[in-house]
């Protein structure tokens, strides 16, 4: 088991090359993948979310870890069937009509896949129908919209009223984040929740994804 | 050197506190405290206020008239907003933020320009999305500079935005926006560089550290103009240390006169 506890710790150390070793050998040794994913790469991950949410760990390294977690993650992945990879949910995501930002955004999807989540990334620009389709398609349990400018926030009021309209608001949950984005909005609007940092939007998401 | 205060502004929450009780008094106390800290202009943001963008602005630039002649940086993403603190504003040459390559902002924004002679901060994005190399910047830069003199704007009236982002997200993203810089100052040698400092810190530790910095790597480069928080008072210590070091003070006048007026004295 120790094992397991130096893989953690050299994923949140962010030694990617460790972590890819260290994997490879589990693998060769044949220790069960869920188990290599579970209680190696994703317990050194959560670990790393405790400490960035505390201050005590920075988004370079949050990234770092991230790629070392990703690196293990791409080599155990063939070796378990799809429907047995452990998930923690799955959460469709994207920057709303007319708003180009994207940082903010990509932060909280590393840190959902590091997680264990699925993320459905549509990318900036996203109009209402398109959030829409993609409930539609991809069945999630989470919608998450993000933000940055004063005037394109409002766009996530038409997404939540376009996902009424289409019958779909209450087979999802939706959160806003972004920078002019507060708790107060995103009840105004009607969404389920709010999250200010990456960090925080994962818990969130674990919350509601149960 | 312009130096833009960027202290009243919405997104800041004694701001909005001032705002929402309509307490004039606060909004002076700072417009006039970022006046003697050396400003040049006063930027005005209230776009948090999304149900009530437009009457605020019109308080806003009212209230600070009313104690401050400085010239005022109308800055929203929202352009009857803009056209109303522009309507209002009555001291200098006010100034627009912001215009973009994209094509329904430059739209809304550059008529706005025209009618009011405003300065005008262009920040180096378009519909492609954020910029990530100065490559990606300077092709924005180009097509602006084209468009904006093309509508008989001067170029002394057109100050450029590199967009600044986070180095934590991107560990080159402090070197892109330095070539740009560069490269505009030898491209474009009669526009004006801007940009706000913060963005560049965000997710690292020390941050006021790493803006200090990073303003004099940019002025070093050829920026010229600056939306900062004046009452900052090391961060105003090195601009005006900067410029003198950089050549940019005649005789050391300027930076002699801070010294003067106790600007690198330790705050008590």
């Amino acid at each position: 088991m120790n094992s397991f506890g130096n893989m953690a710790e050299a994923v949140i150390a962010g030694d990617f090359e460790t972590v890819k070793k260290m994997t490879q050998t589990m693998i060769d040794e044949q220790v069960d993948p869920i188990a290599i994913i579970n209680q190696g790469l994703m317990a050194g991950m959560n670990v790393v979310g405790v400490r960035f949410k505390a201050g005590d760990m920075f988004v370079p390294e949050v990234m770092m870890s991230a790629r070392a977690m990703s690196t293990g993650i791409e080599l155990v992945k063939p070796l378990i069937a799809d429907t047995n990879m452990p998930s923690a949910g799955k959460v469709v995501i994207g920057t709303v009509k007319g708003d180009l930002h994207d940082i903010g955004k990509k932060l909280v999807v590393m840190m959902l896949e590091s997680a264990g989540f699925q993320v459905v990334d549509l990318g900036v620009d996203q109009a209402p129908a398109d959030f829409v389709k993609a409930v539609q398609e991809h069945n999630p349990h989470v919608v998450g919209m993000s933000a940055l400018l004063t005037t394109t926030m409002l766009k996530m009021k038409d997404t939540v009223d376009a996902l009424k309209e289409a019958g779909l608001r209450d087979k999802v949950k939706v959160i806003v984040g972004g920078a002019p984005v507060n708790r107060s909005f995103a009840e105004q609007i009607g969404a389920d929740g709010f999250a200010s940092d990456a960090a925080t939007a994962t818990d969130l998401c674990k919350t509601l994804a149960q | 050197m312009l130096i833009i205060g960027e202290l009243i502004n919405t997104s800041r929450q004694a701001i909005q506190a001032a705002v929402e009780s309509k307490d004039a008094a606060y909004v002076q106390k700072i417009a006039v405290e970022q006046e003697q800290a050396g400003a040049n202009y006063l930027d005005v943001n209230c776009g948090t206020q999304v149900f009530n963008e437009i009457e605020t602005m019109e308080w806003l630039v009212n209230t600070v008239q009313e104690v401050s002649k400085l010239p005022l940086c109308i800055d929203s993403p929202n352009p009857k907003a803009i056209e109303r603190g522009l309507s209002l504003a009555k001291y200098g040459q006010p100034m627009i933020n912001s215009i973009t390559g994209e094509a329904e902002r430059y739209a809304q924004i550059q008529p706005l320009a025209q009618q009011y002679k405003s300065k005008i901060v262009a920040l180096c994005m378009d519909d492609m999305g954020m910029p990530e190399t100065a490559g990606d910047r300077l092709r924005v830069v180009r097509k602006l500079h084209h468009d904006l003199t093309a509508a008989g704007i001067p170029e002394d009236d057109i100050y450029f935005d590199p967009l600044v982002k986070p180095v934590s997200t991107g560990d080159q993203a402090g070197v892109e926006v330095l070539e740009t810089v560069g490269l505009i100052s030898r491209d474009y040698p009669n526009v004006h560089k801007v940009c706000g400092l913060s963005n560049v810190s965000y997710g690292l530790p020390n941050r006021k550290v790493l803006n200090q910095l990073f303003m004099v790597e940019t002025m070093t480069m050829g920026m010229d103009a600056y939306i900062l928080d004046p009452l900052d008072r090391t961060m105003m210590g090195f601009v005006h240390g900067a410029r003198a070091l950089l050549g940019k003070d005649s005789f050391c006048m300027n930076y002699l006169t801070a010294h003067r007026q106790g600007l690198y004295q330790q705050d008590k």
